[in-house]
């Protein structure tokens, strides 16, 4: 297993790129009486090369109509009876997070260059590990390899909570984890039912994502095995009333731990029904898909009333990311192909709009130490530059047309208006107006007004370092707000496969107890993406 | 050159001033923000010139379409598209003309303030927007143009970002337009479910060949054509500010008054009525609620009319005129006359604007005074301000033989056709419209000055780059109405160019409104006799040299009234008492009772038993070896008792 794990490292691999973080912070473990500065630059340049890797494998496996790569599979765990494989791939439904996850990981770092004060290496060491963490469960296609990364990216986050926080940060630090944890472990005893019930089936365990499809379970057994994956992913998401640990994270949490939290690991909670929940139980999710729309829309309409009372600006922030994920669960329990290319789309906005809104309370905080409305009011005077980056992320977020949340949100809605929701497309159309509302009264109350605090009075505007955090993410919101189709078309090929194969198995009868469908080439039940006509390799030993 | 397929630069070329003055150019140089700001909008405006000459002379009536790019592909798929047919045209004419002499005008009204080249930015930025809504080819742009003169309304109110009110009044305006929008959203929404694209000539070209399909059950005992159109129309609401959503457009008046010349009066107000015309082949088919549209642009006419006899800001005046106007053209829109809804909406650009302008021109003169209480006698001091304001007075009162005469005169003869009753609340409105607006001439411009001696020290006549553009608009308060219908006549110039944009739906043809002679003297001669009785009415009370006293005197003889009128019905408040506060109040209810008491709480309960749990276990850990084997021996007791029975 070494000689083939270590090959794919070197070559031009999907495992290079989610491994290199995390050798990249081995020497870190000896660099802790090294300056500072010295941490920061070896952090940032990582970073920067850790998105080289991405952006160059991203370009140099992109064929024009949907990308759709895997490592060589070869055995990881072997027991009697169980072989566990090391099975990774990436299509164009995690690309986009993948991306996303490696540009926001410089950005991150620049932006914590001021607020964190203590421990840089072990600080880096954190970011760099939960990257790995990201991007491991983003591209795992064995469950049992998911199940692993997914827990990695749990222990990173609660550090640099429970570490770098505010002055409550172990009350949410704990509250994080054992959020997350109550549902992982849900979904654990999921994962491994399953794993068992293949074994029955078929002679042997298996936890990879392309034999698990082939179970056709009876409605009993889809809807608690869906149930278990469906909490450890609402949780995540996190949905209304599982949402509660969501603001204490972001208020406790440096501004580069929720940047990351609101950027990325939320979307792990909705990329895991895109890619997980729904396709393996589709009956059942059809079944309770009520029930989730539900929570869906009272998630838009309750973040958003909530955020609108808040004192605290990043609380008030915190609250819009669960209206906003709200439309994304909305578009993805629609199961239209529009609405899940807005709900892949609007995953990424959230992360860039709410990720520059995170960033920019970090600086304010930087500066006064506070982040409390009352302390502010009429900073667009001393500190425009600011302003400018503000009003203009706060709008994306709005979802203002010509920026790209409202791409997001108008596809989903459209979507799930034309998949026969109306009703509740109508009443999550309403928080279009709530996002105003909230987030008109956050630019007033922070940039309008008279200035009436002294401390205020000779705040500095942006720095170059500053700028150059927030420039990038600005500059794709206006991109993907003026021309979508550039970010929409890669994934389109992929979501649309899903989608069929999950109709297809959503028409077919319910079995009466758990059967594994016999798996031809080209079945529509293996989404393109895994079956093996379609699939590209990257360049490594053959298993 | 083919100015034709320049479509597209209409509306760019004030985004690139925008992008220009907003992020290259320096506070310091004025004078590039002046050419950039001016250039853009001016630029913009010949190549419209340029393309409408063109289109007038050599394809007048067809429709132009040009794709520029691909938006989106997939289940949904749009292209950016523009589109050129007689409706967009006149728009097109309208916004860049008037806008570009608000520009010039800006340049002397803004020229002292500091935030000068942000005012231009801004200014630039809604030109493009508006461009954008007026030439778009389907929905989305027109959606994209829409919610971004939103944006700009929303900046440009709050542009006195430093004082209290202005931000608070931006932000009103954009919250209330985005009730509106929401309603738009969801129009669009069953539009694309129905038809599969929000194309204009798609969606013209599927209900022509099948009308049926837009007339078939949809919701709630609507058809489709009726729930799409219900929906764009509480859209054109809060855009255009009719009841109930109207309550933003007087706070709007805290913007710099260019920006109420050009946005809250001339532009981007009347969007709500372009979108209907647009939309007037699904409005055709939903009777139901055109009629909504007519009652309710009728009674925001006459609403907002009775508000501007009480008012005193100068401003205030003008804007709840401006609401009243729009009510107009609802009304208008509603009954089926779309051409002089458009008429209107254009002869009002013209005179409002000139209003606004002139009455910034006042508030200049003034020092920023805009109570007009504090004014009067100011016709000598601002001659040109004076004469020109005078013009869009008479003109919007519907003083015969000028621009509102006609237009009013088509929309009243519209409206006859349909209902004798919104006719009359049309002629009172008229005649209302004619009271208040003579009513500010003679409180600014007549009688003694009342306001301070450091006030008349400083009084002067604005600049030329100001009075020359008012002096053009007043050219246009004139001559416009010579565009559309004139009554006695058989002249009606727009009429002929509109004829292909209203559809004309199998089965459901209009029947076409041919009055008698006798019949159009009278109502012409009622609409004549409606204004003159306005003007006559205020000439009584506030004339005459009286200043302030005949006003008083009447509102102390109708002290409830006056009261009423004074305070507009008091809706902000009933608003703010059944929606605002209620709904801050469920906000917090959901924040500290949901949140924090009941989901934490029952967490915390939780984690305070787990907590006790583990105490107790930990109370039987003792680290007591005694204890230990205390347990040990009760352990085996009980086993030996399990295997011996």
């Amino acid at each position: 297993m070494s000689s083939e794990f270590t090959a794919l490292l070197l070559g031009d691999s999907i495992t290079r790129w989610v491994f290199f973080p995390t050798l990249a912070a081995i020497p870190l473990l000896f660099m802790r009486r090294a300056p500072t500065a010295a941490i920061k630059w070896y952090g940032l340049v990582v970073s920067l090369i850790e998105l080289f890797f991405l952006v160059t494998f991203a370009l140099a496996h992109w064929d024009g109509a949907g990308m759709v790569v895997k490592d060589p599979v070869f055995s990881w765990i072997e027991l009697p009876g169980l072989a566990i494989v090391y099975e990774v791939g990436i299509d164009g439904i995690s690309l986009p997070l993948v991306l996303l996850t490696g540009l926001l990981l410089p950005i991150v770092l620049l932006g914590s260059w001021k607020g964190i004060e203590r421990h840089w290496s072990g600080y880096v060491l954190s970011m760099l590990l939960l990257t790995t963490g990201i991007l491991g469960a983003l591209v795992a296609l064995d469950l049992f390899l998911f199940y692993v990364f997914w827990e990695v990216m749990l222990i990173p986050m609660y550090l640099i909570i429970g570490i770098w926080g505010g002055e409550r940060r172990i009350y949410a630090a704990v509250k994080f984890f054992l959020f997350t944890m109550a549902g992982s472990l849900l979904m654990l005893i999921a994962i491994l039912w399953m794993g068992w019930t293949y074994g029955q089936l078929a002679g042997t365990w298996s936890f990879r994502y392309e034999d698990l499809l082939l179970l056709d379970l009876p409605l009993a057994h889809q809807t608690w095995l869906f149930a278990a994956f469906a909490l450890a992913f609402a949780i995540k998401v996190p949905m209304f009333p599982f949402h509660t640990w969501l603001p204490d994270a972001h208020v406790e949490a440096p501004t580069g731990g929720s940047v990351i939290l609101a950027g990325i690991l939320l979307k792990l909670g909705t990329y895991g029904f895109l890619r997980f929940a729904l396709p393996f139980f589709p009956h059942a999710a059809d079944r309770l898909a009520p029930w989730l729309l539900v929570l869906a829309v009272v998630g838009i309409i309750y973040g958003a009333l909530v955020a609108w009372v808040q004192v605290d600006l990043k609380k008030l922030v915190a609250y819009s990311s669960i209206a906003h994920l709200g439309f994304v669960m909305l578009g993805i329990v629609a199961c239209n192909l529009v609405a899940w290319q807005g709900a892949l789309l609007q995953m990424v906005n959230h992360g860039l709009s709410t990720g520059a809104l995170f960033l920019m309370v970090g600086m304010l905080y930087d500066r006064r130490h506070t982040k409390k409305f009352e302390d502010f009011g009429g900073l667009a005077k001393v500190i425009p530059w600011f302003a400018i980056f503000f009003v203009f992320s706060a709008l994306a977020s709005v979802g203002l047309p010509a920026l790209n949340g409202f791409v997001g949100e108008f596809l989903i809605l459209l979507g799930s208006y034309q998949a026969g929701y109306r009703w509740f497309t109508v009443i999550a159309t309403s928080g279009v107006i709530l996002a105003a509302v909230y987030l008109l009264k956050m630019v007033q109350e922070t940039l309008w007004g008279p200035l009436t605090k002294e401390e205020n009075r000779h705040l500095p505007d942006l720095s170059a370092r500053e700028v150059a955090a927030l420039l990038p993410l600005c500059a794709f919101m206006l991109w993907i707000g003026v021309a979508p189709k550039p970010f929409l078309e890669p994934s389109r090929p992929a979501l649309a496969a899903v989608l069929e194969s999950y109709r297809d198995r959503l028409a077919g009868p319910i079995a009466d107890q758990p059967t594994l469908a016999i798996s031809a080439p080209g079945q529509a039940r293996v989404p393109t993406f895994l079956a093996a006509s379609a699939r590209r390799e990257s360049t490594g030993p053959q298993p | 050159m083919n100015a034709l397929e320049l479509l597209w630069l209409i509306p760019l070329l004030p985004f690139a001033g925008a992008a220009v003055n907003g992020i290259l150019v320096r506070n310091s140089q004025k004078g590039l923000a002046t050419a950039v700001g001016i250039g853009a909008p001016g630029l913009s405006l010949l190549v419209a010139l340029a393309a409408l000459w063109q289109y007038s002379t050599t394809r007048p009536g067809e429709t132009i379409q040009q794709a520029v790019y691909v938006w989106t592909t997939g289940g949904f798929s749009v292209d950016i598209a523009f589109r050129l047919d007689p409706l967009s045209a006149v728009m097109t004419f309208v916004v860049t003309l008037v806008g570009f002499l608000i520009h010039v005008y800006s340049v002397g009204y803004m020229g002292h303030e500091p935030g000068y080249r942000r005012f231009f930015a801004f200014m630039n930025l809604f030109m493009g927007a508006m461009l954008l809504l007026v030439l778009g080819a389907n929905y989305l742009v027109m959606f994209v143009g829409w919610e971004g003169v939103g944006l700009c309304s929303y900046l440009l109110i709050g542009f006195y970002f430093e004082e209290e009110f202005p931000p608070y009044a931006g932000k009103k305006a954009f919250v209330v337009n985005r009730i509106g929008d929401f309603a738009f959203l969801v129009g669009l929404f069953a539009l694309f479910a129905t038809f599969g694209t929000l194309d204009f000539a798609g969606i013209e070209a599927q209900v022509l060949a099948d009308p049926a399909s837009a007339t078939a059950p949809y919701v709630f005992g609507f058809s489709v054509a009726g729930f799409v159109t219900l929906c764009l129309f509480i859209g054109a609401v809060g855009k255009s500010a009719q009841i109930p959503l109207y309550v933003w457009l007087p706070d709007a008046m805290a913007g710099p008054t260019p920006v109420s010349a050009l946005i809250h009066a001339a532009t981007m107000v009347t969007a709500g009525v372009y979108m209907v015309a647009r939309s007037n082949i699904l409005y055709q088919l939903a009777p139901e609620i055109s009629t909504v549209v007519a009652v309710v642009g009728a009674a925001t006419a006459i609403f907002a009319a009775t508000i501007g006899l009480a008012q005193n800001d100068i401003k205030k005046v003008l804007a709840y005129s401006t609401v009243s106007q729009l009510g107009y053209m609802f009304l208008a829109a509603g009954v089926g006359a779309y051409v002089a809804a458009i008429f209107h909406l254009a002869t009002h650009a013209f005179f409002k604007a000139l209003l606004f302008l002139g009455s910034g021109s006042v508030i200049h003169a003034m020092g920023g005074e805009q109570d007009m209480r504090k004014m009067g006698g100011l016709r000598r001091h601002l001659p040109w301000t004076y004469r020109t304001f005078l013009v869009g007075t008479l003109a919007i009162s519907g003083v015969p033989l000028l621009a509102g005469f006609f237009s009013k005169d088509a929309i009243l003869a519209g409206a006859w056709e349909r209902s004798p009753a919104l006719w009359a609340i049309g002629l009172v409105t008229a005649g209302l419209t004619a009271c208040y607006m003579l009513r500010a001439v003679l409180m600014t411009f007549f009688g003694k000055f009342r306001g301070t001696k450091e006030q008349a020290h400083h009084l002067h006549e604005s600049p030329a780059v100001m009075t020359v553009p008012l002096g053009i608009l007043a050219v246009g308060a004139v001559v416009a109405g010579y565009a559309g219908k004139i009554p006695f006549t058989h002249l009606d110039w727009l009429g002929g160019f509109f004829a292909p944009v209203i559809a004309v739906i199998p089965g459901h043809e209009a029947q076409a409104g041919h009055h008698g002679l006798a019949l159009e003297a009278l109502l012409v001669s009622a609409s004549i006799a409606a204004a003159g009785i306005g003007l006559l009415v205020a000439w009584r009370i506030w004339g005459r040299n009286r200043g302030l006293d005949g006003g008083s005197a009447w509102a102390a003889r109708f002290p409830r009234i006056h009261h009423l009128l004074e305070n507009k019905y008091f809706v902000d408040e009933i608003y703010d008492r059944i929606v605002v506060r209620p709904l801050a109040a469920i906000a917090r209810a959901c924040w500290k009772v949901v949140d924090i008491l009941i989901i934490d709480g029952a967490l915390h309960v939780g984690a305070f038993v787990t907590e006790m749990t583990g105490d107790l276990g930990r109370f039987s850990t003792t680290g007591n070896v005694r204890n230990y084997a205390l347990y040990f021996f009760a352990g085996v007791l009980i086993l030996f008792w399990w295997m011996i029975f």
